[in-house]
């Protein structure tokens, strides 16, 4: 009889190894896996592939896209509407009211705005384009303040012209209007065509007229040629074009030597300079023939 | 023959492509194992004064290394395409898996195939006085070729000696002056079905065949030493199902034959003698084999065991004395096959008559004995040259032919098919001839 136990103890099967064959498909399976292109493939272009795919299946739908960019647009918006990026006050330096309630036409109106929807570089071209404005810088402050300095162009004369008194500058760039010369009877009174061109000539010769400053009356542009000083009592001096202030410091020592246009005279006219030429009033002529014909 | 050319040429072409991307694998197809080794290949070993490290190996180091029990393979040929086909998958396959990367070109050997050895010689007019590369595809295109028969193929055709005029044994006459250039050359051909039933089963693999060796010539390579190959020595490859004769001198193989017999026919006496399986008679071969009884063996008892039941047929023992008289006659005879193979060649006319038993079979204890009585004094058990990366497991005797093949895929010899056979035929050289007379004569 057999023992039972030589049915539960398995002889080794000596020889008989197991060396089981790789089906044909999973050779060739193993030699595609060895390929090194393929393996490359595999770990990256497949994931990119994929990703791909159903990112462009998902976005090729237009509800997806709509959503999708709503949700950009609120995520943007819940940055932009923190309390740190919010701009509450408007404070404007170097401008004068009007300038200034001018300037705030350009500023939105609902104020406390994100700095993000602020176009600073807008602001700032449309405050420079104002004729007052020289040059502006605008800035948003730390604790929501939006500062805007402002150089204000500075009136040098005042320009008399078809419509009215106009303020220029010392570039001849027109800064605003006033209603009466005696709103700015400090600034000198230039007048005529093409005054503004040479509105540096000007203040040269009001410079050069300064003995006489109470007297001037202004400046008045001939033919867009050659100035004429007007003084007191329609008394003008003709100056030339070229080397009006030399013509006109001579005038003036004229003046001082022999206190000449304190005299009852209606003009000077030094255009030609070999040739100075005065021409006396009406009055002063008749005087002058009745005290020679008594002599 | 044209075809078969081209062929070789074709093999040639695929082992360069091979040898430039690196990986190679070898295939040793035999009939108890089925090897595959991974070669890599580091480019040139550093310029060294004659000979480098490890003999000028050092250039390739194993990567991946497997082996298989082989299947449908007998004498060493092919008989069952499919399983063959699946032990070459499977072999493949962890050899690959090893390596860790994927091997397109394999050079392949097999030991059967009925090798036979021709010694042809050739003879050539030198054009132009100095011997060019023309001139030697020249002489070994005029190698009268023998007759060897429908139905097989050129496995190797080496050219083994060149002599220009008077003085032979150059081994390369290149860049020579002289008349009369004659060649010798070795032509070895086997069974033309053997081969293609190999090369299909590797082709089914995906695999390209970039490499054909016979396992007798790889086996000298290997497990020769640089002095035996030099002088004169033959190498016995005991295989499974066939034994492999080598005959090698001044470097180059001269004789190649196999004896249809093995280890496997001891295996199967084994087997009959004591009514046990393959696999136990394999088993009691390995552990307890031998060729010479001593009085200790009749009392050393072996168990045979079994697997039927039966209690008396399952605790039978054997002596190893009887064990040994089973195994010795056929040895014996497996060598006197040889005795009488290596005598057909005139093996006793080389200078050195050294003799090397490898291959698995020569593991064989007291085989070195036996060998002596029936082939001479001078018999050595040679193991294979030791190379790069070879795992310990695969670095005995059995493992022979595939190093071997690893230093053939490494540094080929050069071949008939290696020079370019001249394109003008015999017309063509007819009527320069012609035109030679002419101009003599006039």
């Amino acid at each position: 009889m057999r023992s039972l136990k030589a049915l539960l103890r398995r002889e080794p099967q000596y020889g008989m190894r197991r060396d089981p064959a790789p089906t044909r498909w999973g050779y060739r399976y193993q030699r595609l896996m060895l390929t090194p292109a393929f393996r490359i493939g595999m770990r990256f272009g497949l994931p990119v592939l994929l990703v791909a795919l159903i990112g462009g299946v998902w976005f090729g739908q237009a509800d997806n896209r709509a959503a999708f960019a709503a949700q950009i647009d609120r995520l943007k918006a819940t940055v932009q509407q923190r309390p740190e990026f919010m701009v509450g006050t408007v404070e404007i330096e170097g401008a004068e009211p009007a300038l200034a309630a001018a300037i705030q036409s350009f500023l939105p109106k609902t104020m406390p705005i994100s700095s993000f929807d602020l176009d600073l570089p807008e602001i700032r071209g449309r405050i420079r384009e104002l004729t007052a404005v020289a040059d502006a810088t605008v800035r948003v402050q730390p604790g929501g303040t939006l500062r805007i300095e402002v150089t204000q162009r500075v009136p040098v004369a005042v320009w008399r012209y078809v419509d009215g008194l106009r303020l220029v500058d010392a570039e001849g760039v027109m800064t605003g209007m006033i209603a009466a010369r005696s709103d700015r009877a400090d600034l000198p009174l230039i007048a005529g065509d093409g005054a503004i061109e040479k509105i540096d000539e000007a203040l040269a010769l009001f410079a050069a007229a300064a003995p006489v400053a109470p007297r001037v009356r202004g400046l008045v542009r001939m033919g867009e040629r050659r100035w004429d000083l007007v003084l007191d009592r329609g008394q003008r001096i003709l100056l030339p074009a070229r080397g009006a202030v030399p013509a006109l410091e001579r005038v003036m020592a004229f003046d001082e030597a022999a206190d000449m246009l304190a005299r009852d005279i209606a003009a000077v006219d030094i255009r030609n300079e070999d040739r100075p030429t005065i021409r006396l009033t009406e009055q002063a002529l008749v005087r002058l023939r009745r005290v020679s014909e008594n002599n | 023959m044209g075809q078969l050319y081209q062929t070789q040429r074709a093999m040639r072409h695929m082992r360069k492509a091979a040898m430039q991307r690196g990986v190679i694998a070898i295939l040793d197809v035999g009939t108890s194992k089925i090897a595959c080794l991974v070669l890599r290949f580091d480019g040139d070993a550093p310029a060294l004064d004659g000979v480098g490290s490890m003999a000028g190996q050092s250039n390739f180091r194993i990567i991946g290394a497997a082996t298989t029990r082989s299947r449908g393979v007998s004498f060493g040929e092919v008989a069952a395409m499919a399983e063959t086909e699946r032990a070459i998958r499977t072999a493949v396959q962890a050899a690959q898996k090893m390596a860790g990367v994927r091997v397109d070109h394999v050079i392949a050997t097999l030991s059967g195939a009925r090798p036979r050895s021709y010694g042809l010689d050739g003879e050539v007019e030198v054009e132009g006085g100095q011997v060019t590369g023309s001139d030697i595809g020249r002489v070994l295109a005029a190698c009268e070729m023998p007759d060897y028969g429908d139905g097989r193929e050129v496995l190797h055709a080496q050219p083994v000696n060149f002599a220009l005029d008077h003085r032979s044994g150059l081994a390369d006459p290149r860049g020579q002056i002289g008349q009369r250039l004659t060649t010798d050359m070795h032509l070895l051909t086997v069974d033309a079905t053997a081969i293609e039933n190999l090369l299909y089963c590797i082709k089914r693999c995906d695999l390209e065949v970039a490499g054909l060796a016979s396992s007798a010539y790889v086996s000298g390579v290997s497990s020769l030493v640089e002095d035996e190959q030099e002088l004169g020595a033959a190498c016995i490859d005991m295989g499974g199902g066939s034994t492999g004769i080598s005959v090698f001198i001044r470097k180059h193989m001269i004789y190649a034959d196999s004896v249809r017999m093995g280890g496997d026919h001891v295996t199967s006496d084994i087997s009959m003698g004591l009514q046990v399986p393959m696999a136990t008679a394999e088993r009691i071969k390995t552990f307890y084999g031998g060729v010479v009884a001593t009085g200790m063996d009749d009392r050393e008892m072996i168990e045979i065991g079994g697997d039927t039941g039966d209690w008396e047929h399952d605790r039978r023992t054997v002596s190893r004395a009887e064990l040994i008289g089973i195994m010795r006659p056929r040895v014996e005879e497996i060598l006197e096959e040889v005795r009488q193979r290596l005598d057909a060649a005139g093996f006793e006319h080389l200078p050195s008559q050294q003799i090397v038993l490898t291959g698995g079979g020569s593991q064989i204890p007291g085989l070195d004995g036996l060998a002596t009585r029936i082939l001479g004094q001078q018999v050595r058990l040679g193991r294979p040259l030791r190379v790069q990366g070879l795992p310990q497991a695969a670095t005995g005797p059995a493992f022979a032919g595939s190093v071997g093949l690893c230093l053939f895929a490494a540094h080929p010899q050069d071949e008939w098919w290696d020079f370019e056979v001249p394109a003008e035929r015999h017309s063509a050289r007819s009527f320069k001839r012609a035109f030679k007379w002419f101009k003599d004569n006039w």
